[in-house]
């Protein structure tokens, strides 16, 4: 531990070091190295710090310049701006949405809009709709704020790991020049505010890492805390949230793991670190995580458009809900007009449409389905098996154990269940709607069974969980939770299970409950326990997510085309007469840092099959660990996207590409720097030189190529001439 | 266990004896009444439709994996002399006495029963290493015999599970066997004398076995992929022996690459060889396949083909073949009919011919190669042929209508232009009837157009769209066929097109030339394309032809094999209750799942502990611990979590490769425990007892459980239902 700290202090007080490389001849077949006198003189000349500062200040200044440049332009809705910004103005008139991403981002945007001036009145309805004098600046200059921390991040972060000036600047340099960076940055999005928080977690987890030497000082316990919030906030906007913290806790593995191997602590000590990161990684950020949820909850206090994906009892909770204070007869009664709730976490409305089954799915009847939003198809009619309501009087309420008869309101065909299989779910029968007018036949009997109730137990509105048993043949209505496919919808699956098993997918509750011969009685209908609205509202979340599945005339996104830079995403505007906007990375930058990805594994491969046969190479532990943990970093954000089943955009690489964008900085300033392995010292520095003028150069000159893609281009487009971007386009998927 | 105090031959003997006893307990228990049903037992009906069509060398393409499993059936079926003539339709059908049933079952029941000794020296492989290194220790031995013998087989002998799979015609058997053989032979090579040349024997043997397990299923690749991380380690270990010279391990480095990578590729492309060499008729599958492909095959298009002429030239009458294969192969087609004025939904049409794609042969697939330039509708002499970069017309042959597109949306896909049939109707619609030329798969600028080889893009000249199939199906106006748009942003890869009939036009009468069309082709000359192209094509379109994915029955999830939720019905006997399930051995189920537990948990505090600096283990013994988890731990989680990650339908045997190595762990675990864990005789003693009190009730099961492992004795509903271990197994009982 000690000499450990000792080496680390060297490397950071004396970066010198670092700059020739010494030969530890430890075999004899080891050249010798010609280079070892001549290092003397080369220190003095390189010996000086940089001026930290100076560079830090060109970055930052860089940084915003290029993010705010331009920022009101154009000054219309753009690409997905219309969620966004709505859900933003949702939080300033408290409306109760549903969106498949945490609410962190868009409380956030929200915040900014209200404290610049935006009253939330504009309705955002589609991509190009003109702000005309709403103030849209203030949400925009938030999140171009936030994107230009990400270039100043990597470059501490890469310094920090490096030790290397040239390398957190070639960092810097492509993150700042970089089209893709600049467009994303600047409009109301979520990924500014994701990347932010992702970068600062990682920032402060490596500086975390640099304080080992002085465990449980003041600046220690401050980059853990750090860390621990910066992980709530990345999973507070999107899931993806979740790689940075695999990451996070990996690496923290990782150091416990040498804690332990520290013979020299004790394990009280070790208990001791192990708790302190249990408090600041896990135990603070759930803590921030769930003070996000619960301002959403508060804030969020008004009926909305996303009322119909939770359950009944958490609908009671919003004003302006007709569960909200409601008021309806308390015991299920026949003659009743109802709608029945599944009672799985967004279950669904027992529903059914005029529309059949299609040939060659059971029998050609009618589909009953599961439906998350209110509708009027999901009102049934609860009919005794006979069909004869006593026309007068109160009318005889439903027990358990009654035998009922479900007419669905709309179509008048009864609730039917067969022994054919199900659509999806093979193991089940096919339930449809049956018979018309009522009159159907002995397949339409259910028979209502109250959860944990006896014979003769009434059926409570909204509070029993009751299961319908076919009567015909045994099994039970049951929500399967598949989406079926176009025909039925894509409304989810309702089936007869012959498995009795009590589960949630075959229990349901009666929502609605209308019969205007019982007296309303008001209903305090449960209130949900806060953390049952949480954990209904990521299932909700994680359901909405994966069934985000691509449209049928839109171009699904691979994985693969996204390193490539393959193709872009549209903006704003499409044909020559319209104000452009194209999201794509700058083509050398990415190429870049495509050829790093390649180059990196083979110096890794070199370096580590010469250090295992008793070689030994300077910068091997830089490139090593620290290339190591970017790569790490990299393939965490972008291998799982592999495994997806859900849509997916481009512009779901750019967490990816920061990871990229910093291994590529390590890998070109370490390959600059091992010029020495086959020049002599004046030659190697100068051919060092050589390369990161190059460098810069290039990424510069195709920056001043393809910056209209960022800052809006008008007229024709790129394969006419006359076009700003004439001859740009070097590929044909470029669609600008 | 009281055996100790032998002499080391006696030992020596007794190995033999064991192996022996347990090859013959694993033979009888596989190969009993083999051919007993006669009659086809669950997915024998899936393998046995290609076994006919190797006995009858008929192309087919199967996806579910590569041929070799396929053709080791078909091996045996051809040695039981079966010659294809069975009609396989129904699980249940009996077999006629013509068909040999032992024949057809016994490789992969001989394959079933090998596992079993395998297992056996596998065992004694992983814990060889140990018992060197313990020098001529004489009390482990007997020991581990003791536990050997009496455990190995309690793992895979009495496994119902497995004893199902090997008695069938069914290829998991013939996977596990394979895969146990390349661990067996790479640990054998692994442990060898490292001068000794033979261990490179047991090296290729390992090779081989992995391509052999590739290529039974492709979920051998997991396995593979182990065995290959495992070699790379210990690979690794050998780089990092500096007593060794550089050319010594380069040596040994490429002889392990050429071993472990190079001969299984070899191997695998030898199985499609063998493959495509048996199979040359055409077949049910040849429409899935390039014309070129299809061209190679007796029979089928190259009776049609054979002998037109090579190149495209103006006056050319062809037919269009699209040349992507969803949802069905189809050609370019015309009719009389117009689009309806207006579709359903109320948006408009051009009013113009309709141009479909259509599945079948028919007069009106023919298409006439017309130079705009130029009024002859015939082959000029010479010939000029098409080359890439042309612009041509396209002219329907019956109809005489030029191929067209123009800017209106495609009926049912409205993103895309229509393409037609131009008819004139004087409203302002002018003819847009030119198509250029794109030679995909040209080798030179100047390719000429050649039928069946070259793969075509029509691009439209006006609007730089192109002619593609869109998969959809038009409604009845359209009489079902397929939909043909022009797309400008085409990403997909539908986009080819091939000349698969073609011949040169010689009337320029249209009465004479529908004569003409109506004629057959024929011409002749012979046209090949190579064995890697071939290899190439049906390697794609294995891994991308995609039948209708839908639920089983019988299908499970993975997290259901853990536990045994499922079963499935093999066979039920037409008449009476006999019946045979693939249900697992629920003792050494729950037995194998404790070992997985309990090896996790031990090797955690193994790990925690050493950190620590206490070394519970010898070092020789850690490594064997280690090695032990590697391959049965490493090879229980490859072939098992992929499948979590998979959405195909998946059954139950998909686990029982990854179960074997479960099997494989319990005996090594249980001899770790008796020997490091373990000091007092007593509680030695005590494990004694409780393994064979283990040994007695797998065993009891076992028995338990054979009426419907072998389907013999017939079993009353009774009975049954007391089989009936776990509610979610479906077990059949016939009403009477």
């Amino acid at each position: 531990m000690d000499e450990e700290c000792i080496t680390q202090w060297n490397k950071t007080g004396d970066t010198s070091t670092l700059r020739n490389r010494k030969i530890f001849p430890t075999s004899e077949k080891t050249l010798q190295t010609p280079s070892t006198l001549l290092s003397k003189d080369k220190n003095k000349k390189f010996s000086k710090d940089p001026p930290t500062r100076v560079l830090l200040m060109l970055v930052v200044g860089l940084s915003f310049s290029t993010r705010l440049y331009k920022i009101t332009e154009p000054p219309h809705v753009c690409w997905d701006e219309t969620h966004f910004g709505k859900m933003g103005s949702y939080y300033i008139n408290r409306t109760f949405f549903f969106d498949v991403h945490p609410p962190l981002g868009k409380m956030l945007i929200g915040l900014a809009g209200y404290m610049t001036g935006y009253d939330g009145t504009f309705p955002f309805i589609k991509p190009g709709d003109k702000y005309k004098h709403h103030n849209y600046w203030g949400m925009r200059g938030f999140c171009a704020a936030l994107g230009s921390c990400l270039p100043i991040f990597a470059y501490l972060i890469v310094l920090e790991l490096s030790q290397s000036h040239s390398a957190a600047l070639i960092t810097a340099i492509l993150l700042i020049f970089d089209t893709g960076f600049i467009t994303i940055s600047q409009y109301i999005l979520l990924d500014p505010i994701l990347m932010f928080f992702i970068m600062a977690a990682v920032l402060s987890m490596v500086k975390f890492n640099q304080q080992r030497c002085s465990p449980f000082a003041a600046s220690w316990w401050l980059w853990l805390v750090l860390t621990g919030a910066n992980l709530a906030g990345a999973l507070g906007v999107k899931f993806v949230g979740l790689f940075v913290i695999l990451l996070v806790g990996l690496n923290t593995v990782w150091d416990l793991w040498r804690l332990l191997g520290d013979l020299s602590l004790s394990l009280v000590e070790i208990a001791k670190h192990f708790l302190a990161r249990v408090v600041g990684l896990i135990l603070l950020p759930l803590f921030l995580y769930v003070t996000i949820f619960a301002i959403h909850f508060v804030v969020l206090n008004k009926s909305g458009p996303g009322d119909g994906f939770f359950s009944s009892a958490f609908q009671s909770r919003l004003i302006g809900n007709n569960l909200h204070n409601a008021s309806m007869p308390e015991y299920l009664a026949y003659g009743s007009t109802i709608t029945v709730k599944n009672l799985r976490i967004a279950g669904g409305y027992l529903h059914s449409h005029w529309h059949l089954y299609p040939e060659g799915v059971g029998a050609r009847q009618q589909q009953v389905t599961a439906y998350l939003h209110k509708d009027y198809n999901n009102l049934w009619l609860v009919h005794r098996q006979d069909a004869n309501e006593s026309q007068s009087g109160t009318p005889d309420l439903v027990r358990h154990g009654d035998i009922i008869r479900l007419e669905h309101k709309e179509t008048t065909r009864n609730l039917h269940g067969h022994l054919h299989e199900a659509p999806l779910t093979k193991k089940h029968f096919q339930v449809t709607g049956y018979g018309i007018n009522g009159t159907g036949d002995t397949n339409d009997l259910w028979q209502v069974e109250v959860c944990g109730g006896q014979n003769g137990d009434l059926v409570k509105v909204l509070r029993s969980k009751v299961r319908f048993l076919h009567r015909a043949t045994g099994c039970v209505l049951y929500s399967s939770g598949k989406t079926l496919p176009k025909w039925g919808w894509e409304q989810v699956e309702v089936t007869c299970s012959p498995y009795l098993k009590e589960t949630p997918s075959s229990q349901w509750n009666i929502e609605d409950h209308i019969n205007p011969k019982l007296p309303n009685i008001s209903l305090s209908v449960l209130k949900p326990h806060f953390l049952e609205i949480l954990l209904e509202s990521h299932i909700v979340m994680i359901r909405g997510n994966s069934g985000l599945k691509p449209k049928d005339n839109e171009m699904n996104s691979k994985p693969w085309h996204w390193p490539i830079n393959y193709q872009g995403l549209r903006f704003s505007g499409v044909n020559d007469t319209e104000y452009r906007v194209y999201l794509l990375g700058n083509p050398v930058v990415w190429w870049m840092n495509l050829a790093s990805l390649g180059l990196y594994p083979i110096m890794v491969a070199v370096v580590s099959i010469a250090i295992q046969r008793g070689f030994s190479l300077k910068h091997s532990h830089v490139l090593m660990r620290e290339g190591g943990l970017l790569l790490f970093g990299w393939l965490l954000h972008y291998a799982p996207f592999y495994t997806m089943g859900r849509v997916l955009y481009y512009h779901h690489y750019f967490p990816a590409m920061l990871f990229s964008s910093m291994l590529t900085g390590i890998t070109f300033d370490i390959l600059l720097k091992s010029t020495d392995l086959i020049l002599r010292p004046p030659y190697s520095d100068r051919l060092q030189t050589l390369g990161q003028m190059v460098l810069l150069f290039s990424v510069l000159y195709s920056f001043y190529l393809f910056h209209p893609l960022s800052y809006g281009m008008t007229g024709p487009l790129a394969h006419e001439p006359g076009s700003t971007m004439a001859g740009l386009k070097w590929m044909d998927s470029w669609e600008f | 266990c009281v055996s100790m105090l032998q002499l080391p031959l006696v030992v020596t003997a007794q190995v033999d004896v064991v192996l022996l006893l347990v090859s013959f307990l694993s033979l009888w228990t596989r190969l009993t009444q083999l051919g007993y049903p006669n009659a086809v037992v669950f997915d024998e009906v899936y393998y046995g439709q290609f076994v006919s069509l190797y006995m009858k060398r008929v192309f087919f393409i199967d996806d579910s994996g590569p041929p070799l499993g396929h053709m080791i059936l078909a091996l045996g079926a051809y040695l039981g002399g079966f010659d294809g003539n069975f009609v396989w339709n129904r699980i249940g059908a009996e077999y006629p006495s013509s068909v040999s049933v032992v024949g057809l079952r016994l490789l992969p029941a001989v394959c079933g029963s090998l596992c079993v000794p395998l297992v056996y020296l596998l065992t004694l492989e992983l814990r060889f290493s140990h018992l060197a290194a313990l020098g001529a220790a004489v009390l482990p031995i007997p020991i581990s015999f003791f536990l050997t013998t009496s455990d190995d087989p309690s793992g895979l002998l009495p496994e119902n599970s497995l004893i199902v799979q090997s008695r069938f015609m069914l290829l998991e058997s013939v996977l596990i066997f394979f895969l146990l053989l390349a661990a067996f032979s790479y640990l054998r090579f692994h442990n060898a004398a490292p001068h000794s040349v033979f261990r490179f024997g047991w090296l290729l043997l390992s090779g081989a076995s992995c391509a052999a397990a590739v290529g039974v299923k492709y979920m051998g690749v997991f396995s593979y992929l182990l065995l290959l991380g495992v070699a790379s380690l210990h690979t690794w270990n050998l780089i990092g022996d500096r007593t060794v010279s550089h050319l010594s391990v380069c040596v040994q480095c490429v002889c392990r690459a050429v071993c472990l990578l190079v001969v299984p590729l070899l191997l695998y492309v030898f199985w499609f060889y063998v493959h495509l060499t048996l199979l040359h008729r055409s077949g049910p599958h040849d429409q899935l396949m390039s014309s070129a492909f299809q061209a190679s095959l007796e029979g089928g298009l190259s009776r049609i083909t054979q002998g037109q002429p090579l190149e495209v030239a103006y006056g050319s009458q062809v037919t269009l073949r699209s040349s992507a294969s969803q949802p069905i192969p189809c050609w370019l087609h015309s009719h009389k009919v117009n689009y309806p004025i207006r579709y359903e939904n109320g948006r408009g049409s051009s009013h113009q011919q309709q141009v479909t794609c259509y599945p079948f042969k028919d007069v009106n697939n023919w298409w006439i190669i017309k130079d705009p330039d130029r009024q002859d509708l015939v082959v000029s002499s010479p010939p000029r042929p098409v080359r890439h970069g042309d612009v041509i017309q396209l002219l329907h042959g019956m109809t005489s209508r030029f191929l067209n597109s123009h800017d209106v949306a495609a009926p049912m896909s409205p993103h895309s232009q229509e393409v037609s049939g131009y008819i004139d109707f004087n409203v302002s619609m002018p003819a847009q009837n030119l198509w250029r030329v794109d030679v995909l798969n040209r080798e030179a600028e100047s390719e000429s157009w050649k039928t069946i080889l070259s793969d075509v893009r029509l691009v439209h000249v006006n609007t730089s769209a192109v002619l593609k199939l869109s998969g959809v199906s038009l409604p009845d106006w359209g009489f079902r066929q397929l939909e043909v748009v022009a797309e400008k942003h085409f990403k997909s890869q539908s986009v080819g097109w091939t000349v698969e009939e073609h011949r040169y036009g010689t009337s320029q009468e249209q009465k004479e030339r529908e004569a003409e069309l109506h004629s057959p082709t024929h011409i002749d000359v012979d046209r090949k394309i190579s064995f890697w192209a071939k290899f190439l094509e049906l390697q794609w379109k294995m891994l991308t032809v995609k039948l209708e994915d839908s639920e089983h029955k019988y299908s499970s999830s993975p997290l259901e094999w853990v536990t045994m939720e499922t079963n499935i019905a093999y066979w039920l006997h037409s008449s009476t209750n006999a019946q045979i399930h693939l249900i697992g051995n629920p003792v050494s189920w729950g037995v194998a799942n404790l070992s997985l537990l309990a090896y996790q948990l031990l090797a955690a505090i193994y790990l925690l502990r050493r950190r620590r600096g206490f070394k519970d283990l010898p070092d020789g013994a850690w490594c064997q611990f280690v090695c032990l988890g590697c391959v049965c731990v490493g090879g229980w989680l490859v072939n098992f979590v992929p499948f979590l990650l998979m959405e195909k339908t998946l059954f139950l045997y998909h686990y029982l490769p990854a179960l074997c190595y479960l099997h494989l762990l319990t005996p090594a675990l249980l001899e770790h425990t008796h020997t490091h864990l373990l000091s007092r005789a007593t509680h030695r003693r005590a494990l004694c007892v409780c393994v064979t009190a283990v040994l007695v009730s797998v065993f009891l099961s076992y028995r338990t459980f054979c009426p419907l492992t072998y389907g013999s004795p017939e079993l009353s509903a009774n009975q049954l239902q007391g089989l009936k271990w776990r509610d979610s197994w479906d077990i059949l009982y016939r009403r009477r």
